[in-house]
């Protein structure tokens, strides 16, 4: 009896995909989450490499430029960097950005700043003596960067970074706020357009995109692992 | 070395605000013939508020403003281009052109008409509250000490802080958000536009709206860009011309009809030719 009501309750709230094409259009903002990320994780990881070597470099007014732009894209809410390219260039300088363009540039920078910070605690965390023995046996800089360093930093660094990719991924949902409609903002516009006839949807709403960005994240560990792996053998 | 950081921080800090501030460009928009000549007019409206601008579940713009987006947009002989926009966006949206108008519910009110100019009214609302039948508010002053849901950037955010500073107000950013909190009693009542009260008292049963009219009667009005005198005109002509054919009570007929039944009275909400 009342597990059959459940069963009514649940099915009415799941109903609300099968309307018009609320799925596919879902499946779209999902498509939306995932290039928004995916060329902002790509930027990142190229720019955030560079940034990272710059790191080490050891002199004081690059250090002290660095430091300055890691903790300034660390301490500003996404949220206020998103305004700040959407509606910030477009006051002082007149540049207009898409709400999209707004987005991929706020999440590279960002990307960039914490990637950069990872692969320089990677470089540095290769002890001194790693580089010592390889000039000992005579290699160039290049061939100690290349076959002592890299396979140690990327070690450390892919299990880190992704970390840093689900992050990005999670945070997309923020680009609402500068005018792109992503998977979030499709799945709030199903349940206020569902919210007089049936207000219980919200639930299956957010279920769904629930695994959606799970899926997503899950792939991307999925991923890590078997590089992870790969390089243990 | 630590010190000399948070300085430059600082003072970069200083800086962006400063430039922000010294926005004060003398552009004021596009004029109807940049817009004619674009072949696109960028109008804002909402995406989640039914039945005023919303996405179906075929995923296109309805709603009673949306009517009137695409009737301006028919009579400019160009495509429209829908911006969905937040509430407390709608400001900014025009201020950094972004779009040429702004038809998202907008309420007219002094503080805003500094900002933006507004067009003839095609629209008008007064505040509701609605809350639980079973404590059903019935007076502004019955909320004092309690807490009262609101969407950030409306004008139920505004009157209640003004007029009632002892009410706890509970802000989202989002009106699904608002909604839910008032189910989920975080809330002992929920403020905004009566228009929209009324048609969600109406689907939700054990929720009544205790106080119908409240605040002064406003009006709703298409929001240009400061100082765009150009399209202002157009605006109002059209607005006018419209009434001369009783537009806005088909677009009642078309949009709001089935939200507020069969009884509901057109009169109570449209403005005809712009005259209240």
């Amino acid at each position: 009896m009342l597990s059959s009501e459940i069963l009514d309750a649940v099915s009415t709230s799941f109903s609300v995909f099968f309307q018009g094409k609320n799925f596919i259009r879902l499946l779209m903002g999902l498509w939306v989450t995932i290039s928004i990320a995916a060329v902002s994780v790509v930027l990142s990881i190229f720019f955030g490499t560079i940034f990272g070597m710059i790191m080490t470099i050891k002199n004081r007014v690059v250090r002290i430029l660095s430091k300055i732009y890691l903790e300034f894209m660390r301490i500003m809410p996404q949220l206020v960097l998103l305004f700040l390219a959407y509606y910030g260039l477009t006051r002082s300088l007149g540049i207009s950005l898409s709400g999209e363009t707004a987005s991929i540039l706020v999440f590279t920078l960002w990307g960039t700043a914490e990637m950069g910070d990872l692969v320089r605690g990677a470089l540095q965390s290769v002890p001194r003596h790693q580089y010592e023995s390889g000039m000992a046996i005579g290699l160039t800089n290049r061939q100690i960067f290349c076959h002592i360093v890299l396979p140690q930093t990327l070690r450390l660094l892919v299990p880190m970074s992704m970390n840093l990719v689900t992050r990005m991924i999670k945070t997309t949902s923020l680009v609402v706020f500068v005018g792109v409609i992503e998977v979030v903002k499709i799945g709030q516009q199903i349940i206020e357009g569902n919210r007089l006839k049936v207000p219980t949807c919200s639930i299956a709403v957010y279920a769904v995109i629930f695994f959606m960005y799970f899926f997503v994240c899950w792939v991307f560990s999925l991923l890590a692992n078997i590089l992870e792996k790969r390089q243990k053998e | 070395m630590k010190k000399a950081v948070w300085a430059v921080l600082v003072a970069g800090l200083a800086l962006i605000f400063a430039g922000s501030a010294m926005a004060a460009k003398n552009d004021t928009g596009r004029t109807v013939e940049q817009i004619k000549k674009s072949k696109e007019i960028v109008i804002a409206v909402f995406c989640d508020k039914k039945p005023f601008g919303y996405v179906d579940e075929n995923g296109e713009y309805q709603g009673y403003d949306v009517y009137f987006a695409n009737r301006i947009a028919k009579d400019l002989g160009v495509k429209v281009k829908f911006v969905p926009v937040e509430p407390a966006a709608r400001v900014e949206v025009l201020d950094t052109n972004k779009v040429d108008l702004v038809l998202a519910n907008f309420t007219k009110t002094p503080e805003r008409a500094q900002k933006v100019d507004f067009a003839l009214p095609y629209m008008k609302v007064a505040l509701g509250v609605v809350s639980k039948e079973s404590a059903l508010i019935t007076a502004p002053e019955q909320l004092n000490g309690k807490t009262l849901i609101i969407v950030k950037g409306t004008t139920a955010e505004t009157y209640f802080s003004e007029n009632y500073p002892k009410v706890k107000l509970l802000k989202f950013e989002m009106y699904a958000d608002a909604y839910k909190a008032l189910l989920d009693g975080r809330g002992d009542a929920f403020s905004t536009d009566n228009t929209e009260v009324l048609a969600w008292a109406i689907e939700n049963p054990g929720y009544k709206v205790g106080i119908e009219s409240l605040g002064n009667l406003d009006t709703i009005n298409p929001a240009i860009k400061k100082g765009n005198a150009n399209l202002m005109k157009w605006l109002n002509e059209e607005i006018v011309k419209l009434g001369t054919e009783n537009f806005f009570h088909a677009d009642y007929e078309a949009t709001l009809r089935a939200v507020y039944g069969a009884e509901s009275d057109a009169n109570s909400i449209v403005v005809e030719g712009g005259k209240i």
